[in-house]
């Protein structure tokens, strides 16, 4: 799945880009790896395989980024714990900002705009955590 | 720990000590506020430029900070530390410094720092844009983190969340290091503080007010370090550095395993254990206490409360002055100086406790004093506990 003629980074951005969203799992420890490295930050092993991720997460830690109107105002930023056990930053689109709280289910969506791609977050029904 | 390094404890003392320009200093660049710092610290060891052979330092924009302070003071150092670990650096160049005074290297040390971040041209928005360049953050950056405040809101939010730490709780910190500022001449904001007043401010990254944020200033401190013998033939009473240690753990907020647990827990236990000290033995504590979170998470991590009682631990005046705690006698970033990097000051804050020249804020019989340094967004800490000649025998 990986193209070897270019970095973690710029391959996972590729992807992103093209409306795929990709983790790492390392052949050595079996644990899952985000954001992208060129070797296990776990183990240090250099056996990294790309999966596509089950794409359900848990808002981990909230807070907003207050903003006057003119800069964009008000913005959600969370830390969510994807089901693999890795943690990204992100934001959760669906919800005012003020109502994401800790343990909120969510699921992993790519936006793509002007070409680029972002992973961003949907909140789903579910128990929260 | 190793003999070798147990064998430092004490063998090195900060024999100088001084600050200039804090709080606004118009019409100074950063290396201009750094050199009459310098000049003082130098003069108060008892020393000349010239007996300095050893540089320390470091700046948050100017990756080769090292070069032009060298030519600017005019120094032919024998060792040089640049090291760049954000606002925990200065504490952290203390054990490489003492290795190099014990192997021979050299015999006085500069550890040194200014910046004119509050009256300096080169707005924020344009250190903002610059540092999005030159050190990018692909996987944080483009959800548009207000940081490093951002950062220090979601570690607020969990610890809140895991542990019932209140709002209220976060504001008796910027309280009580308002009360300390009310008795230090060099504090910034003096003017009394209420927790109504922290919780009523102005919302920056939910739950962090503007009052639980520390200042934007100017300002400039250094120290000199010497040998713990030559110390003792210079005019001022020496304060010995019993341990010291730093640890990182990860650099962006999003990658910090547990954001409750600060890589202060490895820096803390490390420096205590080459001390042979405890938290119980400590008189006086210095935090970087870029905001009100990280005074908890530093208490904790550093063993003064168990973990998750940081804020049960703070309440109602217990850090504030006459309470169970002398915490950031000085004000802290919160209320004396926060000129970017605020860790040269927590280090000159706990030497001028030790010393007794502290004036209305004073801590009566101070020996022992702890001094922390963070850097990053929550990512580095420093950790260095001093001594009086009583607390080194």
């Amino acid at each position: 799945m990986n193209d070897h003629e270019i970095g973690v980074q710029a391959f996972h951005q590729r992807e992103l880009d093209a409306g795929r969203f990709l983790l790492q799992r390392c052949g050595g420890c079996g644990r899952h790896i985000y954001y992208p490295r060129e070797s296990c930050p776990h183990c240090g092993g250099a056996a990294l395989e790309w999966k596509v991720p089950g794409g359900l997460g848990t808002v981990h830690a909230v807070t907003t980024v207050r903003r006057k109107p003119a800069d964009g105002g008000d913005l959600n930023l969370s830390l969510v714990e994807l089901d693999e056990g890795v943690r990204l930053m992100s934001r959760i689109e669906n919800l005012a900002p003020e109502a994401v709280r800790i343990g909120q289910r969510v699921r992993a969506r790519v936006q793509v705009q002007d070409g680029r791609g972002l992973v961003l977050f949907d909140a789903v029904e579910g128990a929260v955590r | 720990m190793s003999a070798e390094l147990k064998a430092l404890r004490g063998s090195a003392a900060i024999a100088g000590a001084a600050t200039f320009g804090c709080g606004e200093a118009p019409g100074f660049t950063d290396m201009e506020l750094l050199a009459r710092a310098a000049r003082a610290a130098v003069a108060d060891a008892g020393l000349e430029m010239r007996d300095i052979d050893g540089l320390c330092t470091a700046s948050a924009s100017a990756a080769m900070w090292s070069l032009p302070v060298v030519e600017y003071l005019g120094l032919n150092p024998r060792y040089i530390d640049g090291t760049m670990l954000g606002g925990s650096s200065f504490i952290a160049h203390l054990l490489p410094a003492m290795q190099a005074i014990r192997s021979g290297q050299c015999n006085a040390v500069l550890i040194c720092y200014g910046s004119a971040q509050r009256s300096a041209a080169f707005g924020r928005r344009e250190i903002v844009a610059a540092r999005r360049f030159l050190d990018p953050q692909p996987y944080e950056h483009p959800y548009e983190p207000m940081l490093p405040v951002s950062a220090y809101a979601l570690a607020a939010s969990r610890h809140m969340h895991e542990f019932g730490t209140t709002r209220e709780q976060l504001a008796d910190v910027a309280v009580a290091a308002r009360a300390w500022a009310a008795l230090n001449p060099e504090a910034f904001m003096r003017e009394p503080l209420t927790r109504g007043e922290v919780l009523g401010a102005r919302m920056v990254s939910d739950p962090l007010t503007v009052r639980d944020c520390c200042l934007v200033t100017d300002g400039a401190g250094a120290c000199v370090l010497v040998s713990a013998e030559r110390a003792r033939d210079l005019p001022k009473q020496p304060v010995y550095v019993l341990g010291n240690a730093t640890a990182v753990w990860n650099r962006q907020i999003s990658s910090m395993a547990d954001l409750t647990v600060t890589a202060a827990s490895q820096s803390g236990r490390e420096a205590f254990a080459m001390a042979g000290l405890a938290p119980k033995d400590m008189d006086v504590v210095q935090l970087y206490d870029a905001f009100t979170i990280n005074t908890l998470l530093f208490l904790e991590d550093l063993g003064f409360c168990p973990k998750g009682e940081g804020g049960r631990f703070v309440a109602d005046g217990a850090i504030a002055p006459g309470g169970r705690l002398a915490v950031n006698t000085n004000g802290g970033g919160l209320s004396c100086v926060h000129p970017g990097m605020y860790g040269i000051f927590a280090l000159i804050e706990a030497v001028r406790q030790l010393r007794g020249e502290c004036g209305e804020r004073q801590v009566k019989n101070a020996h022992t004093a702890l001094a922390h340094g963070n850097g990053g967004t929550l990512s580095s800490q420093a950790t260095a506990i001093l001594g009086t000649a009583e607390a080194l025998r």
